[in-house]
């Protein structure tokens, strides 16, 4: 499955020490398991269970996700920014699964 | 027979009709309720925690129950020596209670994340913040739910 997250950062370049802020969506049923079929069986659970972000490989920000979170996620938080490097964010699926999307920030 | 039967079904339903009357609020309430105090205790380790430093952001009243746009903001300076490590989000008239749980870190720079969430039904939110001191608070907000979102 490849599914390509769309990520936003609300700036590329930032001095040391500004926050920057992140925001996310990705395309998942996220299934609740709540659900039936037309034949009344219930529908298997299937979403993203957990989120996760680093920059320059430091988890800055994770999240563990419940059936209650809407059909194809958005994700927004912040980071102080500290050094230049990836900004990594990382989605896992109930099946293991993982959806990564990657961007850049530049700290001067 | 089917008259009794019928001065039956009008005796039950006018008794519930009352009882709804009376009871309607309280009742609904007790309903309504799921596992998210327990969820929440065991969160805390049984603690109390005291209202205020969290800010919860959600629409009075949601005409769709399947996206609810939430905003948790927690007042911290989060430095090493102070900061939010974790905020449990909890729906308490969900099939189940859990919504999001978010972990921050001294690098999170602020404790503020957003996200989308299901409302089965009109409900309170309720988010539980835990400081690195091991301190909790707590806000909670009533949405109106116009449309459910669990589907059927």
């Amino acid at each position: 499955m490849s599914v390509k997250p769309r990520i936003k950062l609300d700036k590329k370049e930032a001095k040391k020490g500004d926050i920057v802020e992140v925001k996310a969506l990705v395309s998942h049923v996220m299934e609740s398991g709540q659900r039936k079929d037309s034949a009344g069986n219930t529908i298997p659970r299937k979403i993203l269970n957990r989120f996760i972000c680093t920059v320059n490989g430091k988890e800055v920000f994770s999240a563990d996700f419940e059936p209650a979170i809407a059909a194809n996620p958005y994700i927004q938080f912040k980071f102080r920014a500290e050094e230049s490097g990836p900004v990594v964010l990382t989605w896992i699926d109930d099946d293991g699964s993982r959806i990564v999307g990657q961007e850049t920030i530049k700290v001067t | 027979m089917i008259t009794i039967f019928n001065r039956r079904q009008a005796l039950a339903a006018a008794a519930g009709t009352v009882g709804a009357l009376l009871f309607g609020v309280s009742s609904r309430q007790a309903l309504a309720k799921n596992d998210a105090e327990e969820v929440i205790k065991k969160f805390t380790g049984g603690k109390t925690p005291t209202p205020g430093r969290v800010k919860l952001d959600l629409p009075e009243i949601a005409e769709n129950g399947n996206t609810v746009p939430m905003t948790v903001a927690v007042e911290s300076p989060m430095t090493p020596q102070s900061h939010v490590t974790d905020v449990l989000v909890v729906a308490d008239g969900n099939p189940r209670s859990g919504v999001v749980t978010f972990h921050f870190s001294p690098a999170s720079g602020v404790a503020e994340a957003n996200t989308r969430i299901r409302l089965a039904a009109t409900q309170n939110v309720i988010a539980v913040a835990k400081m690195n001191d091991g301190s909790f608070f707590t806000a909670s907000k009533l949405v109106k739910v116009t449309i459910g979102g669990c589907g059927g």
